[in-house]
């Protein structure tokens, strides 16, 4: 059917296009309407709603959130965010350093490796990074015992040892993210501010940062969603003993604490999409308006 | 970045994609060689370079070698670990009792299966919609790309507690309808379709992201239009043409996600199946240092998968790709 009405003059062409493209996209939005849009739907309406279980009446009710604002869970949502802020910060500065180092190095081979390495190691999270670390710096871990860790008061399950196993994959992940935005500062407008006697402060001060603004703030917004959302390495590592709102949600889902907490579990998970929702809101202007530099 | 400059401000999940701001960079520079950043230091008049030199080698050095030892050290320690038993000295029993050890095997199928059913799905669903976007509905491009990017902002454990709701329909309120047993199909044991769906939803923004540099590189209307005027048909087109100049993307895409759900831990273990990741905590307890010795093949396994599908891409890495891309077009 095409092939005809394609050879046709252009006006028809363009007008009969736009319908039959639009129903290649169609699988797509169906699906996600239907596996994301249905659980996310139940989920939001479940966090507000409580069903009697005698009777079978659903009613409207804001208890399970506050219940999810209260007590343990507001320490985990607390806890969770701080993490995910520190380790954000920090792996986003050490994420720049180093893909700076690797970018303005000269040697291509040092390059497509750091790079590679980083892909690799961003996708390293969950499981295995949470044995890798214990089985180095963990209660008899290699390190510890041969650097006697434990009296110098380390604990790697804790929040500090949390961030540093975090840094583990946020750090390459800045590094994927930022290294094609260092590549595109030209090297000609650092010319150009060396030629006006520009030092290498006043460059970054008025031309590097700024045009890297909207770049370093994704991958800041970025990194602190991938630490938020973090489960599977908290899980496998602390257990319990630090609080975050993904292993509180994990327990109430499984049944580990009281009975009929299922409904907070939902509030919480509608608690974390809200805050990583007012993450990008808090972004969206500031990166529209940084956004301009690399047209 | 013309084309792209309506639908950022439109978009609220634009900002969830990093590599959107990030990739016009690359290429608004399409022609700038990766030495570049170096090159000021050299180019740059005499007196300033002469000056400057030595400190970023020296600062650069030290940057790397501490990096280095930040992601060498865990995976050096976690090795002796496995290989080194206080008082035995070294033995290799952690790996070699691996393939005998209980749901080994199973687990690792499983995964691989579960991998492959969402590459499967996840290129079928974003593929098409990707390249009509580009071709002939711009419209609905916000659209899409919102629904791909969604799944960013939405953390898999908040998504696992959506998708236990919706399971619980099932005995709850659909026990007398056929759909019933579609919900017992999909939470089959031995192959999770829900799990395959999660997973798709989860690896969206992945596939969405590399899919959409490999089409930002190509110009797909003009190549479309060419073939389309040579007398080449709509599938020849899409497998012969497109397909082909998307083939690091591709790779990249099925890349990401075959990593992402041979490590899924949450959703899996939330839903009580058992793939590699669940299965690998289960043993922890009583086998530590073989729990240790797997991760650290899951690791190599997965940099070898990285190598082989980069190869298969011709180019080093999905970033590469881009300018690579470009340049050979305008050539």
């Amino acid at each position: 059917m095409p092939t005809s009405d394609s050879r046709a003059a252009g006006g028809t062409r363009r007008r009969r296009r736009g319908p039959r493209t639009w129903l290649a996209a169609l699988p797509l939005l169906v699906f996600t309407g239907l596996c994301f849009g249905i659980p996310l739907g139940a989920m939001a309406f479940g966090a507000v709603t409580r069903t009697d279980p005698a009777g079978g009446a659903t009613r409207l009710t804001g208890e399970h959130l506050a219940r999810s604002l209260q007590g343990p869970y507001l320490g985990s949502l607390i806890g969770s965010v701080q993490l995910s802020a520190l380790t954000a910060l920090v792996g986003g500065v050490l994420g720049v350093v180093i893909a700076q180092a690797v970018v303005t190095s000269r040697s291509k081979g040092l390059r497509s490796a750091a790079l590679t390495a980083s892909g690799v190691l961003a996708n390293f999270g969950g499981v295995p990074l949470a044995f890798a670390f214990i089985a180095t710096v963990g209660i008899s871990g290699v390190v510890t015992q041969l650097a006697d860790l434990a009296d110098l008061g380390w604990n790697l399950y804790s929040f500090t040892g949390l961030t540093v196993v975090y840094l583990y994959f946020l750090i390459p992940l800045m590094v994927l993210v930022i290294a094609p935005a260092l590549d595109g500062l030209r090297p000609q407008w650092r010319e150009a501010a060396q030629s006006s006697g520009a030092t290498g402060w006043q460059f970054w001060r008025h031309v590097g940062l700024p045009v890297l603004a909207p770049s370093l703030l994704g991958g800041f917004v970025l990194l602190f969603g991938t630490a938020f959302a973090a489960h599977a390495t908290a899980a496998a590592l602390v257990g319990g003993s630090v609080p975050l709102v993904t292993l509180k949600i994990a327990d109430a889902l499984s049944g580990n604490v009281l009975t009929g907490q299922e409904n907070v579990a939902l509030a919480l998970g509608l608690d974390m999409i809200l805050i990583a929702g007012l993450v990008m809101a808090v972004y969206l202007p500031l990166q529209r308006r940084s956004a301009r530099w690399l047209r | 970045m013309a084309a792209m400059t309506p639908t950022t401000p439109a978009t609220p999940a634009t900002p969830a994609t990093p590599a959107t701001p990030a990739t016009p960079a690359t290429q608004t520079t399409p022609a700038a060689p990766y030495a570049a950043g170096s090159a000021p230091d050299t180019e740059a008049p005499g007196r300033s370079s002469s000056a400057r030199r030595p400190r970023p080698g020296i600062w650069r050095g030290a940057v790397l070698a501490l990096a280095g030892a930040y992601f060498l050290v865990p995976l050096l320690a976690s090795f002796v670990f496995t290989v080194h038993v206080p008082g035995q000295g070294i033995t290799f029993e952690a790996y070699t009792a691996l393939l005998s050890a209980d749901g080994f095997t199973e687990s690792l199928l499983l995964s691989l299966g579960l991998a492959a059913a969402t590459i499967a799905l996840s290129l079928l669903l974003a593929v098409p919609a990707l390249v009509a976007v580009r071709i002939g509905s711009p419209r609905l491009r916000p659209v899409v790309e919102v629904m791909c990017m969604l799944p960013l902002v939405v953390p898999p454990i908040a998504l696992v507690t959506g998708i236990t709701t919706v399971l619980r329909w099932g005995p709850e309120h659909l026990s007398r309808t056929p759909l019933y047993q579609t919900f017992i199909a999909v939470q089959n044991e031995k192959f999770p379709v829900v799990l395959v769906f999660a997973y798709t939803v989860l690896a969206l923004p992945f596939v969405y992201r590399s899919l959409d540099a490999g089409l930002r590189a190509v110009d797909v209307p003009t190549l479309v239009e060419a073939a389309r005027s040579c007398g080449a048909s709509w599938p020849y087109v899409v497998l012969r043409v497109l397909l082909p100049n998307l083939r690091a993307s591709l790779a990249g895409a099925a890349f990401l996600t075959l990593a992402l759900v041979l490590g899924e831990f949450t959703i899996a273990s939330l839903l009580g199946f058992q793939p590699f990741a669940v299965w690998i905590v289960s043993i922890s307890g009583a086998q530590a240092r073989m729990s240790v010795a797997v991760s650290i093949l899951s690791l190599l396994i997965t940099w070898l998968l990285l190598i082989a599908l980069s190869r298969a891409g011709t180019t080093p890495s999905t970033t590469a790709a881009a300018p690579a891309t470009t340049s050979r077009k305008e050539s």
